[in-house]
């Protein structure tokens, strides 16, 4: 019997306005999981809709158990059972209703279906929530719970679309091993994903870049390709940021990232480290190194801005929290949050889904006034005087919030304008992020139309001309392929050396080795402050003696769970 | 298709209307506050019209053809000198309209030219208004006239008495045609709006694409839409007939039995536009701005419900043919105020039906389990 599931033969799709992919050829073997990976708009959703008959392919075929796409719909739902990216939850339905609407709708009964939802609801651990409405569930939850209902009834073929996306890394790592636990029973599933780390253990991957199949076989193969490339300069005791701009440059680098205390970087031919005056060792090359590479290399080009913007400072400590509480109602969502943010530093928050990360953050930049406690700007209340304070503030939301219709220069204009810009100061601002950011042929096009990368570059210009002396920027590469982030992060690592303050959330942990000093929060409450490198060194154990920084997250939280239990028990 | 599958859509759906507050606006609020409002607030009978009276003849005649209008429930009379006096009190809007009473007043008693003795100006930027001036004053006008004639015996006029008697609506309460009217509006926002957006609801959170991944076919979702939405439909126009009949006393002089088919073929067609609309959408947003304007505006304005559609241009009419409300609005009239007119409700019933299946034909035909 022939053990491919699915069969997809040369197919392509066209849209009005674009080809979303072209001419992809791979085969999907029983009991396997396929890491579909790619930055977004590379095709995956596509590519997963194709194979759950619900878009037909414009040429090509694709046959799933052997059923053609194109024929009778009812022989594919028979076999798949399919997650989208916004899970068709009903929100104002309990988890249980969700639950007994899809069994009933999958025809699983009786018997069958208690057990089925014993399970579920084991695995999922949301036993204690079945009263709950979905929509006030957690977003790690949420996803959990999608994935629940997608598998009242055992499909052969599971198809998840971006299941972790926005979901913390305890929730990832829950959904990543119930869905391991999965394939023992010969469920074939395709996970697509924009986390590298989680490509990173698939076993066989399905690599897609603007609609075209770049890679599809077993992940090490695909690592070999970096196989003695990768590299970590470490003691270093100069300025980080600098050797990672000054190093960039060099012809045969083509990665280079910041990585806790150390430079790690990514050359063009094996064993051919390039000739810096620091110390420079091998190091485990990872999947993220080989889809750059493939990719064809990180943007070289240095930010323009370490040259144009100059921010003065005279302070030594710029962003103040000081027991900053906040209440809704009965629910703490945070409580006594203390921190001080260096001049020139950047700072991240890091924290699972609802524990209070993004309350913080808005209340250190204005947007939520807290119960308790006070914040300072430059020495300046938040709570005493919100405009100045707000002035000295530059903000990036998540998402660009960017005026999609109208074009790149009246979003600046506005901007700039809203930020108390005007006459030549306005003008001679606007003109530097163009130069800086390469601009110029957008200047008439409208915000929405512009690929990823530059919606990007406008988002940060439009935070930054009028000079800021602290930079917020909320999930800021949420969604971003990492040669965008990697271009994102230049800008961000040229605009701290000229002496702006950044302040970032993220679920990213690469973007969080780039941090100074990270703050972790968890139920409410600040459980850990310090570099990425103490946190590593904190969350240290004998299994787990060097562990990455996702590790540390992960294990700080548990640690806390612990010793909380502990001391209520 | 599966009954199992139906019914555990439409179990869902109940939840879900239960639980969503707009539901419960749209079905029980609104309604409400338009009956309220079409109860008490509006308004289209007219009494004690400000008018101006100017007297150039002041004989017998003249005053006692003014007594007569001043006696007149229907105005409030104020006298001048002349026409140029009462013009900047038209202009305010203070008087509605003027009547002059000429010279020659008396004169056509000998006359034999039989033109209008008197002159009737009225503010013609508030046409309704103008025209009620215009006929209640002719209205006072010929009662006098034919007095004079029954008293005097006017050679070459024959003694006719005229007493007018209104059928069906006889108090001329406006209420009572205004009422059964605002039950078309209800139940086209119902049908329409509040499915629309509850279909677009399900594309726009990915419920729709996690549904037809499933077993689930598109009639399946249709039918779990169309009958829970049937059932609330059913269940305002309940609540709307008792406050009609019991609080503000609406006569219904048709029969129930009637009613119901005649409403439930009218619920029928706007779930059907509802179903077009949100297929055609598949956004909130849209879906509540088109039905706005293909739904509750037409039934407000095209139906007949208070702006007559004889007295609309030819065009106009001509639309108002494809609209299901205008017919749905003149069986209500009818069955509330006339009685059973069996010949009516059939033209009636079955220009609703055209149009609601024209609705579910296209629906289906341009609806797949396809998402492109």
């Amino acid at each position: 019997m022939n053990s491919a599931l699915v069969e997809i033969n040369d197919v392509s799709k066209k849209f009005d306005l674009f080809t979303a992919l072209k001419n992809i050829q791979a085969t999907i073997p029983k009991g396997k999981l396929i890491g579909l990976v790619g930055p977004d708009g590379s095709g995956k959703t596509t590519l997963i809709r194709l194979i759950a008959s619900l878009l037909v392919p414009t040429s090509g075929d694709i046959l799933v158990g052997g059923f053609n796409t194109r024929g009778d719909p009812s022989n594919i739902t028979n076999l798949i059972s399919y997650m989208p990216q916004k899970f068709g939850l009903y929100e104002d339905l309990t988890v249980m209703q969700n639950l007994n609407l899809y069994a009933d709708i999958q025809g699983v009964l009786g018997e069958e279906r208690e057990e089925a939802f014993k399970r579920l609801l084991g695995f999922t651990r949301l036993q204690p929530f079945t009263d709950r409405l979905a929509g006030a569930l957690s977003g790690g939850m949420k996803q959990k719970l999608g994935l629940a209902c997608t598998l009242v009834r055992k499909p052969q073929l599971l198809l998840l679309d971006e299941p972790s996306v926005g979901v913390d890394p305890i929730s990832r790592r829950e959904l990543w091993k119930m869905v391991q636990d999965l394939l023992k029973e010969d469920i074939s599933v395709v996970w697509s994903t924009a986390y590298l780390d989680e490509a990173e253990k698939c076993e066989t991957i399905l690599l897609l870049s603007e609609g075209n199949l770049l890679f599809y076989g077993p992940t090490h193969k695909l690592t070999e390709r970096v196989e003695e490339r990768a590299y970590l300069i470490t003691d270093i005791h100069e300025n980080k940021r600098q050797i990672l701009e000054d190093i960039m440059a060099h012809p045969s680098v083509i990665d280079g990232t910041i990585q806790g205390k150390d430079v790690r970087l990514v050359v063009k031919d094996k064993k051919t480290p390039p000739q810096v005056p620091f110390k420079i060792v091998p190091t485990k090359p990872r999947f993220e190194d080989a889809f750059i590479d493939i990719l064809g290399g990180a943007p070289k080009e240095a930010s323009k801005l370490a040259k144009t913007i100059k921010i003065e400072t005279s302070r030594d400590i710029l962003v103040e929290a000081e027991g900053l509480t906040k209440r809704f109602g009965s629910f703490t969502a945070a409580q006594d949050i203390t921190f001080k943010i260096q001049a020139g530093e950047i700072f991240g928050l890091l924290g699972p889904n609802g524990a209070g990360k993004s309350t913080t953050f808005k209340m250190l930049c204005g947007l939520l006034k807290p119960t308790l406690g006070t914040s300072f700007v430059n020495g300046v209340s938040l709570q005493k005087a919100p405009g100045e304070a707000r002035a000295q503030i530059g903000y990036m939301a998540q998402k660009f919030s960017l005026y999609g219709n109208l074009s790149v220069l009246q979003n600046m204009q506005f901007f700039s304008g809203a930020y108390n810009l005007f006459g030549k100061e306005q003008k001679d601002a606007i003109d530097q992020m163009i130069e800086t950011f390469h601009l110029q042929p957008y200047l008439h096009q409208s915000a929405e139309t512009l690929p990823l990368g530059f919606k990007q570059r406008l988002a940060l210009s439009c935070a930054i001309m009028h000079r800021p002396k602290v930079l917020f920027l909320d999930e800021p590469t949420s969604g971003v392929d990492p040669i965008t982030r990697r271009e994102f992060w230049s800008h961000i690592n040229g605009l701290v050396q000229r002496g702006m303050t950044v302040m970032v959330t993220t679920h990213f942990m690469d973007e969080a080795e780039y941090c100074d000093r990270i703050a972790l929060i968890y139920q409410s409450k600040m459980i850990a402050l310090g570099t990425p490198d103490d946190l590593k060194e904190k969350a240290a154990t004998p299994q787990i003696p060097f562990p990455t920084l996702e590790d540390a997250f992960v294990g700080l939280i548990e640690q806390y769970d612990k010793e909380r239990n502990n001391v209520s028990s | 298709m599966s009954p199992r599958r139906i019914k555990a859509l439409i179990i869902k759906e109940f939840h879900q209307i239960r639980r969503d507050p707009s539901s419960f606006l749209i079905s029980v609020v609104l309604p409400l506050i338009l009956l309220f409002v079409y109860g008490f607030g509006v308004s289209l009978d007219l009494d004690h019209l400000r008018i101006g009276l100017v007297l150039e003849d002041t004989s017998p005649d003249a005053q006692d053809f003014a007594r007569s209008l001043i006696n007149s429930p229907y105005f409030e009379v104020h006298f001048g000198k002349s026409l140029k006096e009462f013009e900047p009190l038209i202009v305010r809007g203070k008087i509605r309209g003027v009547v002059v009473v000429p010279t020659y007043f008396s004169a056509f008693r000998y006359g034999t030219d039989k033109i209008a003795p008197i002159q009737v100006i009225a503010d013609g930027s508030e046409p309704n208004t103008a025209s009620f001036v215009q006929n209640y004053v002719n209205g006072a006008f010929q009662s006098w006239l034919s007095i004079q004639q029954s008293s005097n015996n006017i050679a070459g006029l024959a003694p006719v008495s005229i007493a007018s008697r209104y059928w069906y609506n006889e108090e001329l309460e406006s209420r009572n045609f205004l009422i059964p009217g605002s039950l078309a509006i209800i139940m086209a926002l119902i049908g329409t709006m509040l499915t629309a957006l509850v279909v677009a609801r399900e594309w726009e959170r990915g419920t729709m694409e996690a549904l037809l991944s499933t077993k689930v076919t598109i009639t399946e979702i249709i039918i779990g839409k169309l009958i829970p939405y049937f059932i609330l439909g059913w269940l305002t126009m309940i609540m709307c007939m008792v406050v009609a009949i019991f609080f503000y006393e609406v006569p219904f002089r048709g029969s129930l039995i009637a009613f119901s088919i005649v409403a439930s073929c009218f619920l029928f067609s706007s779930l059907g536009m509802g179903l077009f609309i949100s297929t055609v959408s598949k956004n909130q947003f849209v879906a509540g701005q088109i039905s706005m304007f293909t739904a509750f505006l037409p039934a407000f304005m095209l139906s007949g419900f208070i702006f007559e559609i004889t007295s609309m241009p030819k065009i106009i009419q001509y639309v108002t043919y494809i609209l299901a409300p205008r017919y749905f609005v003149s069986a209500l009239q009818t069955l509330f105020l006339v009685g059973n007119v069996w010949s009516l409700f059939v033209i009636d019933i079955a220009m609703i039906l055209l149009i609601g299946t024209a609705f579910f034909l296209i629906t289906a035909k341009i609806s797949s389990r396809r998402l492109e």
